[in-house]
């Protein structure tokens, strides 16, 4: 008997949460404890041999955030998930798992700023470089990279440059150098896009943003896809004894987990960056309607955009889900449909007639859209990225990261819409 | 293949008694880990590994044999802990001592021996380790976040 397929409106539900062993209880149980009893020294001794699958301590595992981490690998198609406390914590648990003093990465330069600034100047710190590229150029990809390079970079679709980046292309120039694709998923939300279909080998999601949806709770996730060949000679820390574990070979004892489990026995557990049960709970309420709030967040989104296009005192509109957008095709291929239409997530950006000051006053007018360094949230939320997210980096960084002086990043909420284009409208008329 | 649920499931209940070929007695070798995991759960197993058999040294409380033949007692699972190509005369030697399943481990895979198998009537299984599927299936293996594809209103167990 073949195993039914759930697709992912299910999986938002179910995926990694059976009703409680001990009591029987249905939601997921909170096991808020930092440690975990031992039946025994030999008992002991399995579990931190890795020879007993349990729990020892909530820094390097817990019940209620291995829900979380099971239900994000299962929405992303991937074999593997592990938590931490943000989602830059998650992507430093994959790029400080993967690499050490000498290795390079290649990056794509339209990154969201607290990975540019984690690539450039804290991994540069340690003897680790990366090299930037263009998003939308695979070749610059492929020229990019070393004989030293073990990781490529990018995100699926850019925050805030809303770059949509082709995803198979960059995975083939990645796999043809034996290199993982590592694709940071957090603005399209697992329920829009599967990078791992598209051949990335990693994913990292701010948990943060959509899959807890709320703006309560920072968290983010890691899935890796179970299918790299780690035994390729290039990556020795996942095939041979580990210093930082008892000399365990993490690709020959875990085979298409191993990575997930190197990331969190040898980085997670040393960095300390571990979500908390609490967290991960509220993350996993916020996952529960994850399909039917991203289904919102692209319609309204993509009214927004439509009328942003048509508003007088609007010098562009950057939407991935409208038809001119340069990389509307590839929302077609990579993006679930949402009514029809290529979901293209709840994030976009603007120019305000009149350059960064009218962009300023526009945010200074909203009533009810907040002006918050956040996305994701079922509020409207409105920033000007040169002047806050991105304002640690100079303006040629900003420029290569797609920021632009005037532009207005908006995440749109799932009010009703009416009241988001009169409060958008309104907002315009005082800019002027 | 036997890589359903279902089978799996009928798998681990029905066949208590393993035998693992290339049973190692090192204590960070995969099958170490396998061999001792189940013991927990229960399962005997039983050591086919000549190297060890020639000293006479019992791996985790059991007599090693050299091989399937000598093995006194009825196997139900053979667990092979070896590479691909050595695979088919095992298979031969699970199927003349009247086991009921060939399990060949994560990263083996002899589709020949899976096929001998089959035409004998055993189930068979490969690529896949004992060990992460019972986890799966039994409710350990999500302690680590892997996607157990188990989707279930019943309580585990």
């Amino acid at each position: 008997m073949m195993d039914h397929i759930y697709r992912p409106e299910t999986l938002t539900i179910h995926a990694g949460q059976i009703p409680d062993k001990a009591t029987g209880a249905r939601a997921l149980p909170i096991y808020q404890t930092t440690s975990f009893v031992f039946d025994s020294a030999d008992h002991a001794a399995s579990l931190f041999n890795l020879q007993t699958f349990g729990n020892v301590y909530s820094r390097l595992s817990n019940p209620t955030v291995a829900a979380l981490e099971e239900r994000v690998a299962a929405l992303e198609g991937g074999r593997a998930g592990l938590a931490s406390a943000s989602g830059m914590a998650s992507e430093a648990m994959v790029l400080m798992t993967l690499l050490q003093q000498g290795d390079h990465v290649v990056a794509a330069g339209a990154l969201y700023g607290g990975s540019v600034s984690l690539l450039a100047v804290n991994l540069a710190k340690m003897g680790i470089t990366t090299t930037f590229v263009d998003a939308r150029k695979p070749e610059a990809f492929a020229a990019a990279i070393q004989p030293s390079t073990r990781a490529v970079f990018a995100e699926s679709l850019g925050n805030p440059s809303l770059t949509v980046m082709d995803i198979a292309a960059v995975a083939d120039v990645a796999h043809a150098h034996g290199l993982p694709l590592v694709i940071d998923n957090t603005v399209p939300s697992p329920f829009l896009c599967n990078p791992i279909q598209f051949g990335a080998d990693i994913v990292v999601h701010s948990a943060t943003k959509y899959l807890a949806g709320h703006g309560t709770t920072l968290g983010g996730v890691i899935v890796e896809s179970g299918k790299f060949p780690w035994g390729n000679g290039k990556f020795p820390g996942m095939t041979e004894p580990s210093a930082g574990y008892h000399g365990v070979k993490f690709f020959e004892t875990f085979g298409d987990f191993a990575f997930c489990m190197r990331a969190r026995m040898e980085t997670l557990r040393v960095y300390g960056a571990a979500l908390s049960p609490m967290a991960a709970w509220q993350i996993l309420q916020g996952t529960e309607t994850l399909h039917v709030r991203m289904e919102r967040h692209c319609s309204n989104a993509r009214k927004v955009a439509e009328f942003l296009k048509n508003h007088k005192r609007v010098a562009w509109v950057n939407y991935p889900g409208l038809a001119e957008h340069p990389d509307h095709a590839l929302v077609q291929k990579q993006m679930r449909q949402v009514d029809g239409e290529p979901g293209a997530s709840g994030l976009l950006a603007f120019g305000v007639k009149g350059g960064l000051q009218a962009g300023v006053r526009f945010i200074e007018a909203a009533q009810f859209m907040s002006h918050l360094a956040n996305i994701g949230d079922t509020r409207t939320l409105i920033i000007h990225p040169a002047s806050t997210t991105h304002r640690q980096l100079d303006e040629a960084q900003q420029v290569a990261a797609g920021v632009l002086p005037d532009m207005v990043r908006m995440s749109v909420g799932i009010e009703h819409i009416d009241d988001i284009l009169w409060d958008i409208d309104q907002a315009l008329e005082r800019s002027a | 293949m036997n890589n359903d649920i279902s089978a799996l499931l009928r798998i681990l209940r029905d066949y208590r008694t393993i035998a693992i070929v290339g049973l190692s007695a090192e204590w960070s070798r995969p099958s170490f880990f396998v061999a001792k995991y189940l013991q927990g759960f229960g399962y005997r197993i039983i050591p086919v590994n000549p190297r060890y058999a020639a000293t006479g040294t019992p791996i985790l409380g059991e007599t090693c044999y050299a091989s399937l033949t000598e093995i006194p007692v009825p196997v139900d699972m053979v667990d092979v802990f070896r590479k691909a190509e050595d695979v088919l005369p095992i298979a031969r030697e699970a199927i003349s001592i009247g086991a009921k399943c060939l399990w060949q481990q994560l990263g083996v895979v002899n589709l020949e021996a899976d096929a001998l198998a089959r035409e004998a009537g055993l189930d068979s299984v490969f690529n896949r380790c004992v060990k992460i599927e019972h986890a799966r299936l039994k409710g350990g293996l999500n302690w680590a976040g892997i996607n157990t594809g188990v989707i279930s209103a019943k309580r585990q167990g």
